[in-house]
């Protein structure tokens, strides 16, 4: 059974049985990972670029690795030193690329919407690997795939999304994602970083981490962008870790067990102290396995989509 | 040149007339008005199921000339204002260099003498300061007495309160409005969309209703304390609209326009990320497109504007973060009114010449369109019940980018005639 859609921009109003087919697929190629030869045939003889608008270490490797696991051919870039830079727009840059005949795109943007835009212009498939704060739904299918691998399901589970959920790609997948598989998803934090209107979305709206810890099942910890941040949407780090820090004691008093994800890189002792980050209930290195496993996943099932 | 109208329903709201009637123009002028007028050597337009009204004035157009002609030019502008059932119009003084001095308006006058041998009336927008910086009032008696018919930096807001209560006071001592672009620039950085359940659902950064609002009540209380006179141009909310209602019950001299796409269409059509539903003021919820519905049939509102800003092709494909806003909308205003307001039950004939020729010339001081024998003829014909499809591509307008591609309309304009000249759609 293939996937309803040939690319994938976002979780918003992708079906649960595609999502369920990602998250079963990505359990094979999890094995395949364990195995002394870590490469599969699948893809061999495609062509896939990666196209990063905006720096990206971690999920631009996770990509790579995966393409390059599945047989792929692979090339990429980051805005960085391309003609971007030079002032070429994302239409041009895109047809010049599909130009070589390529076939699947993935894009990273600092604009939302910029993969819906680009899969109107081009033929080849788009993976979206995060546009501006829209989705990143390889992100939360990963997040996904990790709470289902530690707790044995998602149907039932109580889900929180804690900090800069307003600026976050990653909540706003895990939202639509978990809602669809679901899950009931809460979110927590200053309410200058919660959007307007995001209970309409279907999610319960927290501003004391302390109310929502002794309900939940599993923290999904977002980073704190500090350059961009301090002083505009939270006074200082220091009020910010005082209130919305993840740490060891305030999960001790909250008397449950906590799984706790955060999708990288950490700013240790801001949103997540280090002993947290660290314990066993930190599924944070798993994530990273898994990542790579499910974006295999997606991109032989967009593969075979077409 | 001699054209009789034949069989039209004349709809004239300062004189109250609604009646059909026959009309022989000679040269540009009503030479007769009256029943069964006997067929001559005129050109006869049968007009049996139109109006015969007022010449419409759009009363804001970026018609983008200096500087952006690539863009729309003053020609290509008023022929898609004769296409659209328009015989007049106002220009956004936001062009480069921007119409903060007379020069500038002599130069676009000189071009509106031209293009369509004058058809249709160009009013400039002067800016209500110097390089539409906000810092330094301009040159408002001169430019008024170049023939500036009101002051805006609309694109920009007058964000500085001091700036805003002296134009107020020196506009006022020659009956010339200040155009408020309501927007709270500290609250909508970054902005391209409404805030609201969409914004939060596409990760688009919002702009708060509030944003407008707090500008127009700022801008009431400096109205009322300066005796100025004061117009919100295109109001997109329905706190704009409630503050304006109260104002008017106090009757106090503001006024408000509204836009096409403000009444029709909602910010949910964004999620498609279409750049062209991409505009300033940003398109609203439901509850704003309803409260402005109303503040249409109540009174509140005076009058209908297009606020038509086109852009290229190019500069519209790319990210909707990244377009330009504005979209154009002479060609579409009429059709768009009709099937949203009249063909709906919601306003009248008669209140919709209104609100399209009427109201926006009183608003301006200008004098209203007379329709008697002996006058010049400033007439806009049009067909209420005709259907029609949006096709960009027969836009006259220099630029396309419209978000009613492809939509079905009812009611059509048919013609315009207005200093001496006639113009029909095919």
């Amino acid at each position: 059974m293939p996937l309803h859609s040939r690319h994938l921009l976002g979780l918003d109003g992708t079906k649960r049985e595609d999502i369920q087919l990602i998250l079963d697929t990505a359990v094979s190629f999890r094995e395949v990972l364990d195995r002394p030869i870590k490469k599969v045939p699948t893809l061999q003889g495609k062509t896939i670029v990666n196209m990063f608008f905006e720096s990206s270490t971690r999920t631009r490797l996770s990509f790579e690795l995966a393409e390059r696991r599945l047989s792929a051919d692979v090339l990429g870039f980051q805005s960085v030193g391309s003609s971007v830079a030079k002032g070429e727009t994302l239409k041009d840059t895109a047809r010049n690329i599909e130009a070589m005949k390529v076939d699947m795109v993935v894009m990273r943007h600092a604009a939302s919407g910029a993969p819906h835009y680009l899969s109107r212009v081009i033929d080849a498939n788009v993976l979206n690997a995060g546009d501006g704060s829209h989705e990143h739904p390889t992100q939360a299918l990963l997040d996904m795939y990790t709470i289902r691998e530690r707790l044995g399901r998602l149907e039932g589970l109580h889900v929180c999304l804690l900090g800069d959920v307003a600026h976050s790609r990653v909540a706003r997948s895990n939202i639509y994602g978990l809602l669809t598989m679901g899950a009931q998803v809460s979110v927590c934090g200053p309410a200058t970083m919660i959007p307007r209107d995001i209970e309409r979305l279907g999610v319960n709206v927290y501003h004391h981490l302390d109310d929502v810890l002794p309900q939940i099942d599993v923290l999904n910890v977002l980073r704190i962008q500090l350059e961009r941040d301090a002083g505009r949407f939270f006074p200082t780090v220091r009020e910010y870790h005082n209130s919305y820090g993840v740490t060891r004691q305030r999960l001790e008093k909250a008397g449950r067990i906590v799984t706790i994800l955060h999708p990288g890189p950490i700013n240790r002792d801001v949103e997540i102290s280090a002993d947290v980050a660290d314990s066993e209930h930190s599924v944070i290195l798993q994530q990273v396995l898994n990542g790579v496993a499910v974006r295999m996943a997606v991109l032989y099932l967009l593969a075979t989509a077409s | 040149m001699q054209i009789l109208l034949k069989g039209g329903r004349l709809i004239d709201p300062p004189t109250g007339r609604d009646e059909v009637v026959d009309m022989l123009l000679v040269d540009g002028r009503i030479e007769r008005l009256g029943k069964d007028l006997p067929v001559s050597q005129a050109q006869i337009v049968d007009c049996q199921t139109r109006v015969v009204a007022p010449g419409f004035l759009d009363m804001h157009v970026h018609l983008r000339e200096p500087g952006f002609e690539h863009k729309e030019t003053v020609l290509t502008g008023v022929q898609a204002a004769a296409a659209g059932g328009f015989t007049g119009v106002c220009c956004m003084p936001n062009t480069n260099p921007p119409i903060d001095d007379e020069s500038v308006i002599r130069f676009i006058q000189s071009r509106a003498r031209v293009a369509l041998n004058g058809a249709i009336d160009v009013y400039p927008i002067a800016a209500v300061t110097m390089g539409r910086k906000g810092e330094h009032l301009g040159n408002l008696a001169e430019l008024a007495e170049a023939g500036a018919v009101g002051f805006s930096d609309d694109g920009d807001p007058v964000a500085d309160a001091e700036i805003m209560r002296r134009a107020l006071e020196y506009a006022a001592m020659f009956d010339r409005p200040i155009i408020q672009h309501a927007q709270d620039v500290s609250m909508t950085r970054g902005s391209v969309m409404h805030e609201g359940i969409v914004a939060t659902s596409l990760g688009l950064q919002g702009w708060p209703s509030i944003a407008e609002e707090i500008v127009v009540a700022r801008d009431i209380m400096l109205t009322e304390y300066t005796h100025g006179r004061y117009h919100v141009a295109h109001a997109s909310t329905a706190g704009t609209i409630e503050l304006i209602r109260r104002a008017k019950s106090r009757s106090l001299p503001v006024t408000c326009e509204v836009t096409p796409h403000h009444f029709s269409l909602t910010d949910e059509i964004v999620r498609s990320f279409d750049t062209n539903a991409k505009m300033n003021p940003p398109l609203r919820p439901r509850e704003d497109v309803e409260a402005i519905r109303e503040g249409l049939r109540d009174g509140t509102i005076d009058a209908i504007a297009t606020d038509h800003a086109p852009h290229s092709f190019d500069e519209k494909e790319v990210e909707f973060q990244a377009a330009p806003f504005g979209i154009v909308g002479l060609e579409t205003a009429l059709g768009l009114t009709l099937t949203e307001l009249f063909h709906t039950n919601l306003l009248s004939l008669a209140r919709i010449i209104e609100l399209l020729a009427v109201n926006p010339r009183r608003v301006l001081r200008l004098p209203d369109v007379a329709i008697a024998e002996g006058a010049t003829a400033n007439l806009t014909i049009f067909d209420p019940a005709q259907e029609w499809v949006v096709d960009p591509t027969r836009f006259r307008s220099k630029s396309r980018n419209t978000p009613f591609a492809g939509r079905r309309l009812k009611g059509r304009p048919i013609g315009v005639i207005n200093n001496g000249q006639a113009f029909w759609n095919d």
